[in-house]
């Protein structure tokens, strides 16, 4: 009987495989393709190469004032000395530790709620939002029970910034739900005063709104009823966003078969149970990448307060620039405020993917 | 939803009928509105009985007093008010219009980018998205105009191109066409050829549907539009002069000149936008899913026109919606004019004549009706050109 020996395999083409496969694959397929990259490579080398340059190589790091910026590059000692500005406005430096521990209180108290396996999650979490704002207004704010009043004329920096994209969505989020159930319900006169508010605050452009409030509500209030500016900013803000709220938490109601309001009514369940217990909680999951999304808008057009004359990161940066001690560093200043408005806003779209992801379960059949 | 459960309990009081339930709660929530608006209303009669302003919009027509560095339309500082209203929309619709022309255009290019085979060119689209989506556009207006346009060289040293454009911090000048007397020919030969060309078109398919034969319409097309103008102006002469700006004293004469708040508003507003549309491009490309090429492939269509007639028609229906809310946002994005002082509505209205007359109601209302008014004929173009493209069915 004879046996077969197999040949061994005879390795691939050197073409195909390996490094240079893998360029001809991805960039030389075509003659069309080769050009594209040429010229994309181009385009990277015109721009990478100076960009480090200035931004690393020939940066200053060091130093105290504009004179120890010499090497021709970006001058980040111009962002190193109004670093304090910047995060915290013109709050006193020496309460400046009420703010760090806010932001500790805030990141330590919602931790837990990132763990899986936590029991009483939902307790927890509606316990930490009752509280929580209470104690940061204190610390913030002051006043009372021993800490000195800091007026929220002094707020600012990026500390502003965080206040009022946080306070916005708290306010936003329960108004934009009732606007979304109006939206939805039966009774034709609340559905009429659902949408035209919706539709009107979807309408108009943010500045508007800020405008509005800052010219139009002292009018609209009685004699001897007034609030800050920053209050005011928080009113507009929190009307304006509740209606985008409401959109996306509409989409979350429309996306519930009927069949889960007939089983609920069908149980006996009156319209706020059917909402509270069957309903909403499935919208509510569905709709938190939205959510999200909508925050992260949010987050941006915090910085549109600079209108009304609030000094978030935007405008502290810009009225450092300003400064005679400093001229011609609106570059660095911007590239800084850039990056942290980047950092923010990246990051909050990458955990709105996660969690797309995470909670995509059991409704795809 | 509601239950709809309707039939009283037997032995129940009239409260629990939902339909007077129903009835109850809608008038009360009217009640609330109205008292609400009542409330409003009352207090600010009240404050502005003591504050001693006269409500109404009789101010309109009182003389400006300022000027503008930007007008479409005539202006000058004895103008009314209401002139420098117009004057704002101009400026604002200006800006809105070549902001998402360029938006979509860079964003089209974008989003077929991300998704091309070439690894290169869709990292590099995947970064330019990335990064510019996530920074503010008041940020990025502010980049633009205080970083790099206030910082370019003045007049005396401004950077030319071909003697004819010049770019200094006080804006780009460029050469601006005057119409001779020998315009009117020359243009009445321009909508000759455009008339023959759709007239072209027109007769072409009409043979393709009867016929199957394929006639190249840029065949006849390019002749004609420049046989015609040609003919024009070498029996007439030279259509147009051109107005080429001059450095006189400290700053250039003649041509035309966009400010560069101008400049730094449509940059930021275009880079910003086209991210977010390139999104809505790509999404809306892989909706169509892989099968139509290979249908399309395998029926014979080049690639060129499988893009064209298969995948592109499927793609739009996709992309047509969340594209038009990405108009919606430019336009109301273009409102942070204000922030650099852009002469737009915003900034000339909302700002100036506020300050100036202190008729704060009807100065906002005018502004937010403004807004409501252009985001309404943005979405109803769009609904009525998604509805042209929209899936026919049964």
């Amino acid at each position: 009987m004879q046996i077969h020996t197999f040949k061994p395999d005879l390795p691939p083409p050197a073409l195909s495989v390996g490094v240079i496969g893998w360029l001809r694959a991805n960039l030389f397929s075509s003659w069309f393709n080769s050009l594209l990259t040429l010229f994309a490579a181009y385009l990277v080398w015109l721009i990478v190469p100076p960009l480090i340059q200035w931004a690393l190589i020939d940066a200053d790091w060091v130093g105290t004032t504009r004179a120890d910026c010499t090497s021709g590059g970006a001058c980040w000692v111009f962002v190193q000395q109004r670093f304090g500005q910047f995060m915290y406005g013109f709050y006193p430096t020496e309460l400046r530790w009420r703010v760090d521990l806010t932001l500790w209180l805030a990141i330590i108290g919602a931790a837990p709620l990132f763990v899986p396996q936590m029991p009483r999650k939902a307790l927890y979490g509606l316990g930490f939002l009752v509280i929580y704002p209470l104690l940061a207004y204190w610390l913030l704010h002051g006043g009372f029970f021993g800490l000195s009043t800091v007026s929220t004329s002094q707020w600012g920096g990026l500390m502003l910034t965080l206040v009022i994209a946080a306070v916005g969505i708290a306010g936003a989020l329960p108004l934009g739900i009732m606007l979304a159930l109006g939206r939805r319900s039966d009774l034709p006169a609340i559905r009429v005063i659902c949408v035209t508010f919706i539709e009107f605050w979807r309408g108009v452009p943010l500045i508007t709104v800020l405008f509005m409030s800052s010219v139009m509500l002292p009018l609209f209030l009685p004699e001897g009823m007034s609030f800050d500016k920053l209050m005011r900013a928080l009113i507009g803000v929190i009307l304006f966003q509740s209606a985008y709220i409401a959109e996306v938490v509409r989409g979350g109601l429309q996306a519930i078969p009927k069949g889960q309001y007939e089983a609920a009514a069908a149980m006996g369940l009156g319209y706020w149970r059917m909402m509270g217990l069957v309903i909403l909680p499935q919208a509510l999951k569905l709709v938190i990448p939205g959510i999200v999304n909508t925050f992260i808008a949010l987050f941006k057009d915090t910085s549109l307060v600079i209108i009304i004359g609030l000094f978030d990161l935007l405008n502290s940066i810009k009225q450092a620039t300003t400064d005679p001690a400093w001229l011609g560093m609106a570059t660095e200043g911007y590239v800084f405020a850039a990056l942290v408005f980047w950092i923010f806003c990246f990051g909050m779209s990458r955990y709105s993917l996660h969690l797309e992801r995470k909670l995509d379960t059991g409704h795809k059949r | 939803m509601q239950t709809t459960v309707n039939a009283p309990r037997p032995g129940g009081s009239v409260w629990t009928d939902p339909k007077v339930r129903a009835w109850l709660f809608q008038i009360l929530a009217v009640i609330a509105v109205v008292a609400l608006g009542w409330f409003l209303f009352d207090n600010t009669q009240t404050n502005l009985e003591k504050r001693g302003i006269i409500s109404g919009f009789s101010f309109l027509n009182n003389s400006a007093g300022f000027g503008i560095a930007q007008h479409l339309i005539d202006y000058n500082e004895s103008h009314s008010y209401g002139r420098v209203f117009f004057v704002g929309l101009l400026n604002t619709l200006l800006v809105s219009v070549i902001g998402i022309v360029l938006a979509t255009l860079l964003g089209f290019i974008l989003g077929v980018a991300r998704l091309s085979p070439n690894w290169l060119i869709s990292k590099l689209a995947t970064i330019y998205i990335e990064t510019f989506r996530n920074i503010p556009p008041l940020l990025q207006i502010f980049f633009w105009y205080f970083a790099v346009m206030l910082s370019l060289p003045g007049p005396r040293q401004s950077m030319g191109i071909a003697d004819s454009f010049f770019l200094n911090s006080r804006g780009l000048y460029m050469p601006s066409p005057i119409p001779s007397e020998n315009f009117a020919p020359f243009f009445g030969a321009i909508v000759v050829a455009v008339i023959g060309i759709v007239l072209l078109s027109r007769w072409s398919k009409k043979r393709f549907e009867a016929t199957g034969k394929f006639f190249p319409i840029s065949l006849g097309a390019i002749p004609l539009l420049i046989v015609l103008p040609g003919l024009a102006v070498l029996l007439t002469g030279n259509p147009l002069q051109w107005s080429i700006p001059e450095l006189s004293g400290f700053n250039f004469r003649g041509g035309w000149v966009l400010i560069p708040e101008l400049m730094a508003l449509t940059l930021a507003l275009t880079i910003y936008t086209a991210a977010f549309i390139a999104e809505n491009v790509r999404s809306g490309i892989m909706a169509v899913s892989h099968g139509q090429t290979e249908a399309a492939r395998s029926l014979g269509l080049p690639a060129g026109k499988t893009l064209r007639l298969v995948i592109i028609p499927q793609a739009l229906r996709v992309i047509i919606p969340p594209l038009t809310s990405q108009y919606l946002n430019l336009a109301k994005n273009s409102s942070l004019a204000a922030g650099i002082g852009y002469p737009d509505m915003v900034s000339l209205f909302a700002g100036t004549v506020l300050n100036q007359t202190g008729q704060a109601i009807e100065v906002i209302a005018i502004t937010m009706s403004v807004y409501l008014a252009i985001s309404i004929s943005i979405s109803m173009l769009m609904n009525w050109y998604n509805k042209r493209i929209a899936l026919i069915e049964r």
